[in-house]
């Protein structure tokens, strides 16, 4: 019977090795590493990186969603903030109200004729860059009711994730959301214009127009 | 509910107030159905709050297509203490879509008439507000009609996803 | 504030909220003051009102004199889509209108469709559909609370009251399969038998379920900022309510005991011993207090129909309506023929019009239903009280301060997807 004893040994050699991590990162920043030994210390211990990519980082964990329920889907949505399939745990959980502040519109519901123009208004609103996830069949594809009253989201907006379901559950938006996260933490273009292909899209104020804050040109153009 | 008899005796009282008023009595289904002519409507739901009817809980259209005349207004009325129910219909076309309002009366009927409004095209003559409630206030049209199509986009599956419209372009 | 104002100003002396103390402004010379109401657009998009729901009010300050509701931003045309569609496809439609209430819509239908075809719903059938009926019930004022308690800024609760609607949504996901949207109740009864251990789970969550009431109203009854925001807030009386069709707690909190499942009992309610719980204010307080104790009858209910469940069919035997046991597929011509009529063209309705009341969370919610003999509906309406109930809140919230009035949308209860339909 061979009884191995790999526990103690790999501790203390863990131990032994932290140790001397510390030692070298005293000499470190004392100044006292040499050439050779500065170098290994660096690729050792030190991560380094693109600022883009921790930027990337940052950004797709911490995004903020905006509250926007429209129907069913958003009582699903408001289970992923709950307890128990916890949105929080990705650093997504700071709902705002404004657009203004937010990454992510989550479309949660069907879109009907008359809100569409309001949504599309709200996601110019949003400042680079932003996503969006189209939740529930309703938003991605007229889902149970094909008819005159609704329109599918990708007709006047872009969407990045479609997640499907009537409505999903709060695990399959918790997945369409993780393919979100990688989506970002993969640090894509910034501008959804780029990412999409939709230029030719924006939307071109007349010159007398009294909206103030709208870049100059010739003809004003606005996002 | 009244039943056949009560109705009958209810049918009776209105024609004494306007022969012309009630146009039918319909007893189905254990319910009290009384047809009245759109200009009676009023009059008719104010003999009823007298017998009881002190509540209006529902106003609804239907659209009779392809019968004449097209367009129902359905009124729900409700006897709490009691605990009765009693309905009025009145039918109208579409060449002349109007009944007088209820809603000075019975101010639940408010929204209600507004939706039938919007969605069938019924006028309700008197109605303080009579604009479009659920469709956008531009729409042209009246789409709870039966001869209204039900529209819709064509779904992608995949069979038929190379023939993507591509509204993003 | 109490303002003391010049006699040629717009608006009267305002006298919400006597616990601030009054500003003396008599000073100040007022005659080049110009005062207007100002019109303030609570757009679709906005975090406090449940759902896409606009709102057009005209402020004097923060005192609001009038408000309007604009809707139809989630208008689904579900009513048309009906028309499209065979009967048993009709209640996945018909179950989206008031997402929260999503076994009441179908049964509102059903019954409809029931009267019309003279189906008897054996009694199995009927004590499964108050049961999950009652549980949907106890969901939507859970949904209800949290919603309320976030928009008035106890956030806590919203996790707590989501942490129970989990429980239930368990107890739905284990005997329909679906969390939401169930498409349990079916016509004639409902879909399918509950598996076993299920009835167990159910009497566990009730075991447990008044005492998570109990620390609700912990939490809630006595709190004092709870109380001011809520006592003596948007009173109003009975007969005016009435007068706007006001029904379900709204009223009862108002003092009418008008509860369908009392005064005209379908589906076996009147086998079951409950109490209508009725306010005697008519304020906020009092329809919150009225959806709590609704919650803990509700309860009862379900323990007393899971103590009485009858044995035997859960769906009508009438193989022309509903769909034989799968078993005598293999054995039975008949009932291969009738699977076979029911899957493909569904079954057709007798010629009628029939309008089917039930009382859902917010009021009586009733449907309609035109049948012209063939197999969809000539015309699908559902008497929303959402709809109804929404009319009621230019009253409720005259003259109240602004953030009276967001606790006030929030004990109204609307759910848009069912004025919207």
């Amino acid at each position: 019977m061979e009884i191995t004893r790999h526990q103690d040994g790999a501790k203390s050699l863990q131990q032994t090795e932290f140790r001397a991590r510390q030692l070298k990162a005293r000499d470190m920043l004392n100044g006292d590493l040499d050439e050779a030994d500065l170098e290994q210390h660096v690729r050792e211990s030190i991560v380094t990186t693109t600022v883009d990519k921790a930027l990337a980082w940052a950004r797709g964990n911490s995004i903020y969603p905006m509250t926007f329920g429209l129907a069913c889907c958003a009582i699903e949505m408001m289970s992923t903030v709950g307890s128990r399939v916890d949105v929080a745990r990705f650093g997504w959980e700071a709902y705002r109200g404004s657009p203004r502040q937010c990454d992510l519109l989550i479309l949660s519901g069907r879109v009907s004729i008359k809100m569409a123009p309001i949504i599309r208004r709200v996601w110019d609103q949003m400042l680079e860059p932003k996503w969006a996830i189209s939740m529930g069949a309703c938003c991605s594809s007229m889902g149970v009711f094909n008819n005159y009253a609704i329109v599918p989201a990708d007709k006047f907006m872009p969407i990045a994730v479609h997640v499907p379901g009537c409505p999903p559950r709060p695990e399959a938006l918790m997945h369409g959301i993780l393919k979100l996260r990688q989506h970002i933490l993969d640090d894509p273009d910034e501008g959804w214009r780029a990412r999409y292909g939709g230029f030719g899209t924006e939307e071109v104020f007349p010159t007398d127009s009294i909206a103030v804050n709208v870049p100059g040109g010739e003809e004003g153009q606005g996002a | 509910m009244p039943d056949a008899t009560g109705l009958e005796l209810l049918a009776g009282e209105l024609r004494d107030a306007d022969a012309d008023g009630v146009l039918d009595t319909l007893f189905f289904r254990d319910k009290s159905v009384l047809l009245v002519a759109p200009a009676f409507v009023p009059a008719a739901l104010e003999h009823l709050r007298g017998k009881g009817f002190r509540a209006l809980m529902s106003v609804h259209g239907v659209d009779y297509f392809p019968e004449e005349p097209r367009l129902g207004v359905h009124y729900e009325l409700l006897d709490m203490h009691e605990v009765d129910r009693i309905t009025v219909k009145t039918r109208v076309s579409t060449e002349d879509p109007h009944v007088p309002s209820v809603t000075p009366a019975w101010p639940t009927a408010n929204h209600q008439e507004r939706e039938i409004f919007d969605l069938f095209g019924v006028h309700f003559d008197g109605h303080p507000n009579l604009t479009r409630i659920l469709m956008p206030d531009d729409y042209e049209g009246h789409p709870q009609r039966r001869d209204f199509p039900v529209g819709g986009e064509p779904v992608l599956f995949t069979h038929n996803e190379t023939k993507s419209p591509g509204w993003w372009k | 504030m109490q303002a003391e104002r010049s006699e040629d100003a717009v608006s009267d002396v305002v006298q919400p909220g006597l616990r601030e103390q009054t500003i003396d402004v008599s000073s100040v010379d007022t005659s080049e003051l110009h005062e207007e109401l100002l019109t303030l657009n609570f757009g679709p998009v906005h975090p406090a009102t449940h759902g896409v729901l606009r709102l057009i009010a005209q402020l004097d300050g923060e005192v609001i004199r009038d408000i309007k509701p604009v809707i139809g931003y989630v208008h689904t045309g579900i009513e048309k889509t009906a028309e499209d569609k065979s009967y048993w496809k009709v209640i996945p439609v018909v179950e989206r209108m008031d997402y929260l209430a999503y076994m009441f819509n179908p049964m509102a239908f059903c019954g409809a469709v029931e009267t019309l075809a003279q189906i008897e719903v054996p009694p199995r059938g009927q004590y499964l559909r108050v049961i999950h009926m009652e549980l949907n019930r106890i969901l939507s004022h859970l949904v209800w609370l949290g919603t309320s308690c976030l928009d008035l800024g106890a956030i806590s609760m919203f996790w707590y009251c989501f942490r129970d609607r989990e429980t239930i949504n368990d107890l739905f996901e284990m005997s329909t399969g679906q969390r939401m949207h169930t498409r349990y109740i079916q016509v004639g009864g409902v879909f399918e038998d509950v598996p076993p251990g299920w009835e167990a789970k159910v009497r566990e969550f009730c075991a447990e379920m008044p005492s998570r009431v109990d620390q609700f109203a912990a939490l809630l009854d006595n709190n004092e900022i709870f109380n001011q925001r809520m006592r003596d807030v948007a009173t109003v009386d009975e007969q005016t309510l009435l007068d706007l069709g006001i029904t379900g707690p709204l009223l009862r909190a108002s003092g009418n005991p008008w509860d369908l499942r009392k005064a005209a009992p379908y589906c076996s309610y009147d086998h079951f011993d409950f109490q209508i719980p009725v306010g005697t204010v008519g304020d906020n307080y009092d329809r919150y207090s009225c959806r709590l104790q609704e919650m803990r009858e509700s309860v009862k209910i379900v323990t007393q129909a899971l103590d009485g469940l009858p044995e035997g069919a859960y769906v009508t035997e009438d193989r022309k309506y509903a769909l034989p046991p799968r078993h005598e597929l293999a054995t039975s011509m008949e009932a291969l023929i009738h699977h076979f009529k029911l899957v493909t063209e569904g079954f057709r309705v007798p010629p009628g019009e029939a309008y089917y009341p039930i009382e859902s969370p917010r009021g009586e919610l009733a449907c309609f239903v035109r049948s012209d003999g063939s197999s969809k509906p000539a015309r699908v309406h559902m008497r929303e009280p959402s709809f109804v109930n929404l009319q009621a809140i230019t009253t409720m919230s005259k003259d109240l301060y602004l953030a009276d009035f967001i606790a006030t949308l929030a004990m109204l209860d609307p759910i848009l997807g069912g004025i919207d339909r």
